[in-house]
């Protein structure tokens, strides 16, 4: 426990002892080495001398905590590390002579042969190992044989075997051994003992992203895990089981989520409802089974779905053209029983407001159509709108949405027009303002309001955070958007009579990024062999000469591209910065990608022209190309 | 390790070693929150919960909860061990020990403790090790008891 400066004195003294002949003195010295340079980092040169014989030990305490101060200064310093590589060998003697001899009384336990410098000597070798080729072999056979031979019946031989296929993993081992090691994982999960169960979900965890196939396959023992009572373990097979979730698997992966939704504590359905509607989002085989997830996840959460979650699922809806109808009809016969849950609510005013006139004309295909009237619908509108239940949110979703049916209702309008003028003297200032304007819209502009209210286009899905609009309401712009990562391609300027619900657009005000009013259109500047490079643009408000391009390399193969070098060349009228890329990686599958800044200059308004040089590694050869750009919108160099 | 903390099922501290330089209010406060959590687990959930930036791995024997916090890339399955193999220390010194083994002779308790772990990690893999280096220890307080009864003798002859 001592400071800093205590250390500094007394390592003098501690790196002497460590050479005493009195083993007792030797591992107290060597432990006291370990908390000096934990301290002082810097004084670890002075006990590598000591180190040198350390390894020779036949005392079982003073080797373990010898092999205690070499992973310590592995931990800290690279060149020590590269300095103990050479003892792999040693540490693979020690370790096999540990697994091969015979019974030993001092250090047994439950018939291993002192296991915690076995498992100390793992861990040690699993730093030596790291990105390591020669030392990794080295060490394949012993970390095999470890693997096979120890006895598996008690929690000791388990704790090997964990920090086996943890060294395993981290190291650069062969396949086969990988393999190995994941089924030694899988086997973990079965074990009674929740302990273990645990500590395989953890680790399968780690290893999903690198030995997805693997891990596969014990899918359903994981899925099983779901139904543990503990719920540490719930958590984890969670978080795996939507790590798993593939194409392939995703009906009955989602059958059994959705079952898991059902009855998990509270503290999961948040986590787990989103959990699913990524997996739906990006696996759904039919767009009819996604809306029935979708239904079902906010008929049985509907109260935990995440905020964010609504206007995703809107725009969903929306995208899903053939099944308005269908799924109309269903969030209608959803909210008649129970108006409770507000996502479910907020979504269902939505779609009603939207699709009304598709819901009285009983038009659905995919399923018995029900008789509804337009009364009816404005009777459960109506019914949200007054309860005590409903957040201040949903009422605004559900007041606009009446709105909506003024148009799309034939026989009720002056029904609606009754209620909105109601509210116009609403305590709650929201409904309050959304009521004023709405009558004013009955009242002065109703020769827009037909426009105004025009079924809302398909929305153009910008990125996976959630579409981004632009929007006019009776004059007032509101810039809105969802992005948090560098600028969105491709945002067309929205049609100025366009109306979308003002609710949805204040959930959409949650970044301080805003898109110009205006925005320069952005462009695909090459496509080709799997990877595309967009280019979004901005003009710089200080300097109008100033371009900025912002790059974003995406790869659709299936396997990553590395090292990847975007250079470009312009004309000599131009000048080019290109600032550092975010890394060189491009994940295969889209599932990220890499973003560069370019400040092009461009002082005599001249249009711009630009040559593109890639280089890249991919499937395991060196790629490179040359390409011009020549497709620049006017916008954003004159 | 980071700590470990002996505590009886009512929430009574019996022993606490800490292996990071900690102000008192934050051990009591740290205290505090552990046995509170780590009481309020049912019997059936696992030895390991996350807390802070800890693992925290505890087992209880009878009436007694030994809790230990690890870092990140400490193994919990082998600290299980450890736990179990200081009660075996203490189950061969005091005896088939109880908890009143530990508290009325709490000094021993630490000094067992401080011959198996040092800084955090085991310094002594073998039981018989441990329980000699104790045995020698013992050895010098009686003599020293010894001497200082004999001088007291000599001095009021």
């Amino acid at each position: 426990m001592g400071s800093s400066e205590m250390c500094r004195d007394l390592a003098g003294e501690v790196e002497k002892l460590l050479k005493t002949s009195n083993s007792y003195l030797r591992k107290k010295a060597a432990l006291c080495a370990v908390h000096v340079i934990r301290k002082v980092p810097e004084l670890m040169e002075m006990f590598l001398p000591a180190t040198k014989n350390l390894l020779n030990e036949k005392n079982h305490g003073v080797l373990h905590t010898s092999v205690v101060l070499l992973t310590e200064m592995c931990e800290r310093s690279p060149d020590m590390l590269a300095h103990f590589r050479k003892l792999v060998p040693q540490l693979v003697r020690i370790l096999k002579n540990l697994i091969m001899s015979g019974y030993s009384p001092e250090h047994d336990v439950s018939g291993i042969s002192d296991p915690f410098l076995q498992v100390r000597i793992l861990r040690l070798l699993r730093i030596l190992g790291r990105n390591d080729d020669d030392s990794s072999e080295a060490m394949n056979d012993i970390l095999a044989q470890v693997a096979t031979n120890t006895e598996t019946s008690k929690n000791v031989g388990n704790a090997i075997l964990y920090e086996t296929v943890l060294t395993i993993m981290d190291i650069k081992s062969e396949s086969g051994l990988r393999v190995l090691a994941i089924n030694i994982l899988g086997r973990f999960l079965l074990n009674n003992d929740k302990n273990i169960r645990y500590v395989a979900l953890t680790s399968l965890l780690k290893t999903v992203q690198t030995d997805h196939n693997a891990v596969q396959r014990h899918r359903s023992t994981i899925v099983d895990c779901l139904k543990d009572l503990d719920v540490s373990i719930k958590r984890r097979a969670m978080e795996l089981s939507f790590a798993l979730v593939n194409g392939n698997n995703v009906r009955g992966m989602m059958k059994e989520l959705l079952y898991f939704l059902d009855s998990c504590e509270p503290e999961f359905k948040a986590d787990c409802a989103s959990g699913i509607f990524l997996a739906a989002e990006k696996y759904a085989p039919s767009k009819r089974w996604h809306i029935d997830t979708i239904m079902r996840v906010l008929t049985t959460a509907g109260s935990y779905v995440r905020d964010d979650a609504v206007p995703n699922l809107i725009q969903l809806i929306t995208n899903s053209v053939e099944m308005h109808a269908y799924t109309v009809q269903r969030l209608y016969k959803a909210i008649l029983g129970d108006y409770s849950q507000q996502s479910l609510v907020q979504v269902a005013s939505w779609c009603i407001g939207e699709y009304g006139d598709l819901l009285v004309s009983g038009q659905c295909e995919e399923e018995e159509p029900i008789q509804v009237t337009e009364d009816e619908v404005l009777d459960i509108l109506e019914s949200v709108l007054i309860s005590n239940m409903s957040a201040s949110v949903t009422r605004g979703y559900a007041l606009t949405a009446i709105m909506k049916l003024s148009t799309r209702f034939t026989c009720t309008v002056n029904r609606i027009k009754k209620v909105v003028s109601i509210y116009g003297s609403s305590i709650d200032v929201e409904l309050q303002q959304r009521a004023v304007e709405y009558n004013a819209l009955f009242k002065k502009y109703d020769h827009m309001r037909p426009a105004l209210l025009e079924r809302m286009p398909v929305m153009e899905k910008v990125t996976t955070n959630g579409p981004a609009e632009i929007v006019q309401t009776n004059g007032e712009t509101e810039t809105a958007v969802l992005e948090t990562k560098p600028p969105p391609s491709g945002l067309q300027p929205a049609n100025q009579v366009t109306e979308t619900d003002p609710g949805v657009i204040s959930r959409f005000c949650r970044s301080a990024v805003s898109l110009f009013p205006a925005g320069i259109p952005s462009i695909t500047a090459y496509n080709k062999n799997g990877l595309k490079i967009d280019f979004t643009f901005e003009r710089s408000n200080t300097n109008p000469s100033v371009t900025v391009i912002t790059i974003q390399a995406s790869n659709s193969t299936e396997l990553d591209m590395t090292d990847f070098v975007f250079q470009a060349a312009v004309p000599k009228t131009f000048q080019l910065q290109l600032l550092s890329p975010s890394s060189s990686v491009i994940p295969a599958f889209n599932s990220g990608t890499i973003t560069q800044v370019i400040k092009v200059l461009n002082p005599q308004k001249q249009q711009l022209r630009m040559r593109i040089k890639l280089t890249y590694n991919h499937k395991g050869s060196a790629m490179q190309d040359l390409a011009e750009v020549n497709n620049f919108p006017p916008q954003s160099w004159q | 390790m980071q700590f470990m903390l002996l505590f009886s099922r009512q929430g009574k501290l019996r022993l606490q070693k800490w292996y990071v330089p900690l102000s008192d209010k934050e051990k009591k406060k740290i205290t505090r929150e552990l046995v509170q959590t780590v009481l309020a687990r049912k019997p059936k959930m696992c030895s390991f919960l996350e807390w802070r930036d800890l693992k925290i791995v505890y087992k209880r024997y009878a009436s007694l909860y030994f809790c230990c916090a690890i870092e990140d890339q400490d193994n919990e399955l082998i600290t299980l061990e450890i736990i179990h193999r200081y009660v075996e220390l203490l189950d061969k010194y005091f005896g088939s020990v109880c908890e009143l083994d530990i508290i009325f002779n709490f000094e021993k308790a630490y000094f067992i403790l401080d011959e198996f772990l040092l800084g955090g990690e085991v310094q002594e893999t073998s039981k018989k090790n441990v329980l000699k280096a104790i045995e020698q220890a013992d050895l010098l307080q009686e003599v020293k008891t010894h001497r200082i009864k004999y001088e007291t003798i000599v001095f009021s002859l």
